[in-house]
């Protein structure tokens, strides 16, 4: 494993550094121990002074903490990158959260599992909990051993940090960085907690020595936390918690074959991380290939409806397939309506590949004379000149020119062949592609609909838009620059048509698509091929600039306009490669290096970034674009996620009723945003009343997808970002029935109780994955559940028809994702622990969304687009899950206040702050936990896990109790690496 | 090597039909006109000298079928475009039979035939605009959509888009191509509006000339070897302003062939022959 990991992370580095710096800046902190000490030093300073300070406290964690920072120990090292492989595989599973929710709001999907676990002791229970979350998510039993473990060492910390509050908090704040802290705590830890020294061991070891290690751990966390009381367990679990699925990412190592079919029929076996993104296996696959004009290029595969999807590139490959085969096949995405403008040999010998399949299998349909034709060239390509002794009569049947071939076509091939006499398989390539592209169907990705009148129709998506068939017959074209939006709903596609010159409106056409994947399935397609074939740039990256509802979804590769440019600076020599007939390998024999991009280092980075880093690839495109400025804008987008600082506010609330449930009057929140830089705040506000007033909930039930995108190409981007995210803000706020203005406020708006002090266990998190990446995550779920996904493009196109423009519908879809999930899945942990609870009684959840996006450098983005330096935009989400409450009384009800307690704490990057109110209503004796904890770093926050701990640590501490309301509130300032 | 739609507009032969003297009388006709058979005729036969003796291509003469008043318009009978010829199913029951005459013709030519067996079809040639690049199938009284699809059918290499006719005889009744990406258009309210429509539909851009009337806008274009841009329009003696309009394409030979009697029953300029490209592509 150890070397496994080395070698992975080695790969991984680069990309991983731009976002590990934030991650492990934060990581850092979270140690018992140095946490503790730093505390008092680290509290008022903002994240860079944490890093440092952090680093200084506790040797173990400055390593991980400042990447900086040299890492002399080998294991140390080894730590380090293991935290980082974790952060990644937060990214990339960063979803997670669904897993960490409380039961009833996850409730329907794993009660079964979660039952009998539950019943296991509590450090059982956690570890059942993650074991099923990974069965959902087709996590290795491995891993859950290593949660597990990580289960153990965090009770560790706790009962040490649980003699004070502070200590507590601290803990909690420990916990999500425990991985990173559990590698370098080794050491200093090692003896305070046996777990602890098996941690260390663990990761150097590998995911099997960690298992043990785990169970081990578990009996002597157990036993150390036995006399602790049950409420300290509970805390110190759900650090665990947290802390485990940090332990997962490390953990999840683990490798998958991938079997990619190639455009020549030949399979390329692929070992891939489980967690890897497509774009890993796509660059491995363009590696192989030594192909560098690749934007034209898109690995797919078969959905479990045999349904052809495009793998995102930016999204972990295993979210996407799903339970299907690991297998994907390299295919052209986007046919360049000009051919002759691909700047390699090799590329366009590719683009003939699939055109050749595309031919045989009958999508691409022909005349009898251009099927012959087309034939003849491809002999001509494969096999040279026609050669009378050695092409017998037979030679043309390994070769299929036509869905079905008859004699009379092969003789014609054969004739035809013969004239092609002197012609190079390069020329015969670019003439069958001359003549290929002008047909009508080349390049149009079709899908079956319905229009408004249930007639069939198909729905074909090109380079110059949107071609609407009946049968054979063209009905109607909506060109792109006509479309001023293109959005679906369900199953229900729509675009919104630009008034003609007599007309006075916008007009909207809807279709009716099989299902709602099949809608999304269109909208993405529209979204890509709008996006690569009339702007210049790709939208910025959605993370980037929001985090907003629904889906975030928009095309993240070069564009045309952009390869074009990179493919001029291609200098290398024509890359030799063999063609061969399309039944046999074809492979570049010469072993040239891949990258001779002057620019464009993506090459090269490919198997690096191992499809962790996005935005590096977005960089490392624009570099090859734009020249200097890209390249500025690279290394700034690298440099800038690390900047990245997130403050995270995870709020508990937790309410107890004696006799019966009263309302609970929604206890105030408290924000402390003491990071300079804040950029991710997400406060997690659990209210929690007794098991009995909950009732099922119906978390994904009636949500549906739906995403907007505006394709408005303005040559400033920059104004419709800022119009768009609010728009979709708006929308969101719509379809989430509780819209709450600005996040913070909206957590204030609860009211507050007498506070109380009370143990506050807070909960601190490390690397979040990107919104992005987590958002991937949301998806899978949502799509199995019902989830509303909205997502707003705008393209507009300048007259001429190429400019930038900005996507903003596309953030929000992945929002939106992400919400359906948490209601779907995140239970598990909590289910776990309160199995009972859990189990019985579902509180119908209301969850509300809010998002706001202040836009503080709009002004500047023009700047950016020229200098390509990253700006940071503060970006605003807040999540809330609400708990219905059976009784209306509670806010209306005050009822008598009976005692109040507030107690804070502040950790270098954590700031805690708790209100225990104990309310009498109506005879009925209310206890109402609310806890709020602000987590401030510049690395990534995890904020399922952050949201999971502090649900699962409201659960622990207060069995009897129920979460009845979460908010997580978010406040980013995200680094744009726009071109 | 002539690839895929190169050369539009090249021909080398063309296929025509005499007039049979129950065409007075008997042909169909959107208005009442008596039509001078004579003036017909001569007319017919000059049409046909052009072809044959002023642009040199070879002219296969099917004689006329007296039960057949109409049969003078071959353009109705068949669609080919490269070497596939559609035999098509005429709109009109009483020139069914006029394909018969037609299919063995450009059998005789080694065309590939492909016949529209499907009785729920019915198309015109007369609906059916080839651009070069693509196919606009005029939705009319003579065309329905199950004509159109097997017209897409047969000619798979083009896109075919249907727009539909809502005034006049048929799609060429008031527009037709007048060069490479040229389309010929009639200033009326309706044939500007499926102007418009085949401009939305098209990938491609297409440049317009428009002519102040309608039936002037059908001209027969043609791109021969040895001549150029060639077209036959419409005489100033009939149709004045739109006759300037022509003189204004400075890079065609213009042709103007007089067509007053046939118009009585509808026919243009392209109804009158369906033109092959012998030397086709491949």
């Amino acid at each position: 494993m150890t070397t496994e990991v080395g070698s992975e992370t080695e790969v991984k580095k680069e990309p991983e550094k731009a976002e590990q710096p934030p991650a492990t800046a934060t990581a850092p902190a979270p140690q018992e121990e140095p946490v503790s000490e730093a505390k008092p030093e680290a509290e008022p300073a903002a994240e860079p002074a944490a890093e440092p300070a952090a680093a200084e406290a506790s040797a173990a964690t400055d390593t991980p903490a400042s990447e900086e920072q040299q890492t002399s120990e080998s294991e140390q090292a080894k730590a380090e990158e293991k935290t980082d492989k974790k952060e990644k595989d937060k990214e990339g599973g960063g979803k997670g959260i669904s897993r960490f929710l409380p039961p009833w709001l996850k409730r329907s999907k794993s009660q079964s599992q979660v039952g009998p676990k539950e019943n296991a002791p509590k450090e059982g229970s956690v570890e059942a909990v993650k074991e099923e979350e990974e069965k959902e998510k087709d996590k290795k039993e491995d891993e859950a051993a290593e949660e597990s473990k990580v289960d153990g060492e965090q009770p560790v910390q706790a009962s040490t940090a649980d003699q004070s509050q502070e200590q507590k908090e601290e803990v909690a704040e420990e916990a999500p960085p425990a991985e990173e802290a559990k590698a370098d705590n080794k050491e200093e830890e090692k003896h305070s907690i046996g777990s602890a020294d098996t941690q260390p061991a663990k990761e150097e070891k590998g995911e099997d020595s960690q298992e043990k290690d785990t169970e081990d751990a578990k009996p002597e966390n157990g036993v150390e936390e036995g006399e602790e009381a049950k409420k300290e367990d509970e805390p110190t679990d759900k650090a665990d918690t947290s802390i485990l699925s940090p332990l997962r990412l490390t953990k999840k190592i683990k490798m998958v074959m991938c079997q990619v079919t190639m455009l020549d029929g030949s399979q390329f076996p692929c070992e891939v991380e489980k967690r890897a993104k497509g774009q890993y296996l796509f660059f491995k696959v363009c590696e192989t290939l030594n192909l560098l004009e690749k934007d034209y290029f898109g690995l797919s595969f078969k959905d479990n409806t045999d349904q052809t999807c495009w793998l995102d590139p930016l999204k972990e490959m295993k979210r996407q397939i799903r339970n299907a085969p690991w297998n994907f096949s390299f295919n052209v995405k986007f046919y360049p309506p000009d051919p002759s403008q691909l700047t390699e040999d090799i590329t366009r010998y590719l683009l003939c590949l699939q055109l050749r399949q595309d031919i045989a299998s009958g999508r691409l349909p022909c005349s009898f004379v251009t099927h012959a034709l087309l034939g003849s060239y491809t002999l001509q390509a494969e096999l040279g000149d026609h050669d009378p002794d050695e092409h017998r009569t037979d030679y043309t049947s390994d070769f299929q020119f036509a869905p079905s071939q008859t004699r009379e076509m092969e003789e014609k091939v054969v004739e035809l062949h013969k004239s092609h006499r002197g012609m190079t398989p390069a020329q015969a390539d670019t003439q069958f592609l001359e003549n290929a592209k002008k047909l009508s169907m080349f390049g149009v990705d079709l899908h079956h609909a319905k229009d408004s009148e249930g007639v069939d129709i198909m729905l074909g998506v090109c380079a110059n838009g949107l071609l609407i068939y009946k049968d054979r017959l063209r009905i109607n074209r909506f060109a792109w620059p006509k479309i001023l939006k293109i959005s679906y709903k369900r199953s229900n596609f729509y675009i919104k048509i630009r008034p003609g010159e007599t007309e006075q409106f916008e007009s909207t056409v809807g279709f009716k698509l099989p299902n709602h994947r099949a809608a999304k399935r269109l909208w993405k397609v529209c979204v890509e091929n709008h996006t690569f074939f009339r702007l210049m740039t790709p939208e910025q990256p959605t993370k980037a600039k929001f985090l907003t509802l629904g889906s975030k979804f928009r095309y993240s590769g070069r564009t045309q306009a952009q390869t074009r440019q990179a493919s001029s600076l291609i200098d290398r020599p024509a890359p030799y490669f063999q063609r061969t007939s399309s039944k046999r390998i074809s492979r570049s024999l010469d072993g040239a290096p891949v990258i001779n991009v002057i620019s464009d280092g993506s090459g090269p980075e490919g198997g690096k970034e191992n499809g962790r880093d996005p935005a590096l690839e977005l960089s490392s495109d624009s570099k090859s674009a734009d020249d200097k400025q890209k390249s500025q804008a690279v290394a700034a987008a690298t440099a800038a996620q690390p900047v990245v600082e997130i403050e995270e506010t995870v709020i508990v609330e937790e309410v107890r009723k004696t006799p019966k449930p009263a309302a609970a009057s929604e206890v105030p929140e408290v924000q402390a945003m003491p990071s300079q830089e804040p950029q991710e705040a997400a406060k997690v506000a659990v209210e929690e009343k007794k098991p009995a007033r909950e009732a099922s909930i119906s978390s994904d039930s009636e949500s549906e997808e739906e995403a907007e995108y505006h394709p408005q190409i303005t040559s400033v981007s920059v104004e419709q970002i800022k119009e768009e995210p609010e728009e979709e803000q708006e929308e969101a706020e719509l379809n989430k029935q509780e819209p709450t203005p600005e996040p913070e406020p909206i957590a204030v708006a609860e009211s507050e109780i007498a506070p109380a002090p009370v143990t506050v266990h807070p909960v601190v998190k490390d690397g979040t994955p990107n919104a992005k990446e987590e958002a991937q995550p949301v998806v899978e779920m949502v799509d199995d559940g019902i989830v509303e996904e909205e997502m707003m493009l705008t393209p507009d196109e300048a007259p001429n028809g190429y400019s930038a423009s900005d996507v903003q519908g596309l953030g929000s879809l992945e929002e939106e994702e992400q919400e359906p999930r948490m209601n779907g899945d995140a239970s598990h942990v909590e289910t776990e622990h309160l199995p009972q609870v859990i189990c019985c009684s579902e509180p119908p959840v209301v969850k509300t969304e809010m998002v706001t996006i202040s836009d503080t450098f709009a002004a500047q983005k023009s700047e950016i687009a020229t200098k390509e330096v990253p700006i940071v935009h503060t970006e605003t989400k807040t999540i809330t899950y609400e708990a219905a409450q059976l009784d209306g009384s509670g806010d209306g009800e005050p009822g008598v206040l009976m005692t109040a307690q507030t107690i804070t704490s502040e950790s270098l990057c954590t700031t805690t702050t708790t209100h225990i109110t104990k309310t009498l209503k109506g005879g009925l004796s209310e206890t109402r936990i609310e806890k709020r904890i602000v987590i401030t770093g510049d690395s990534d926050i995890d904020h399922d896990q952050a949201l999971a701990q502090a649900i699962k640590e409201a659960k622990e501490q207060h069995p009897d109790m129920s979460v009845t309301r979460v908010v997580v509130h978010k406040e980013t300032e995200l680094a744009e690496d726009e071109d | 090597m002539a690839g895929l739609m190169a050369g539009f507009g090249n021909f080398t032969h063309a296929v025509v039909r005499a007039i049979p003297e129950s065409l007075a009388k008997e042909a169909l006709r959107m208005n009442k006109f008596d039509v001078d058979l004579s003036k017909a005729q001569r007319e017919h036969e000059l049409y046909v000298e052009v072809l044959k003796n002023k642009l040199g291509l070879e002219v296969v003469e099917l004689p006329a079928d007296e039960s057949l008043p109409d049969c003078v318009f071959v353009e109705d009978a068949a669609v080919v475009c490269g070497d596939t010829a559609l035999i098509t199913r005429p709109g009109a029951e009483s020139r069914r039979k006029e394909t018969e005459a037609m299919k063995k013709a450009l059998s005789d030519l080694n065309l590939n035939i492909v016949e529209m067996t499907d009785e729920s079809a019915s198309l015109d040639g007369g609906d059916v605009l080839f651009t070069g690049r693509e196919f606009f199938v005029g939705l009319s009284k003579r065309t329905n959509q199950r004509g159109a699809e097997i017209l897409a059918d047969a000619f798979k290499d083009y896109a075919v888009s249907t727009v539909p006719v809502l005034e006049g005889l048929h799609l060429k009744s008031f527009c037709s191509m007048g060069g490479p990406g040229l389309i010929v258009i009639g200033s009326s309210e309706h044939a500007q509006k499926a102007l418009k429509i085949m401009q939305q539909m098209s990938d491609h851009r297409y440049d317009k000339l428009t002519v102040p009337d309608d039936i002037a806008a059908n001209c027969v274009y043609m791109n021969l070897p040895s001549k150029g841009h060639v077209l036959l329009h419409c005489t100033p003696e009939e149709f004045p302003e739109s006759a300037k309009v022509f003189e204004k394409l400075k890079d065609h030979m213009l042709i103007p062939v007089s067509n007053m009697e046939k118009v009585k029953v509808d026919g243009a300029l392209t109804c009158c022959s369906v033109l092959i490209n012998k030397k086709t592509n491949v």
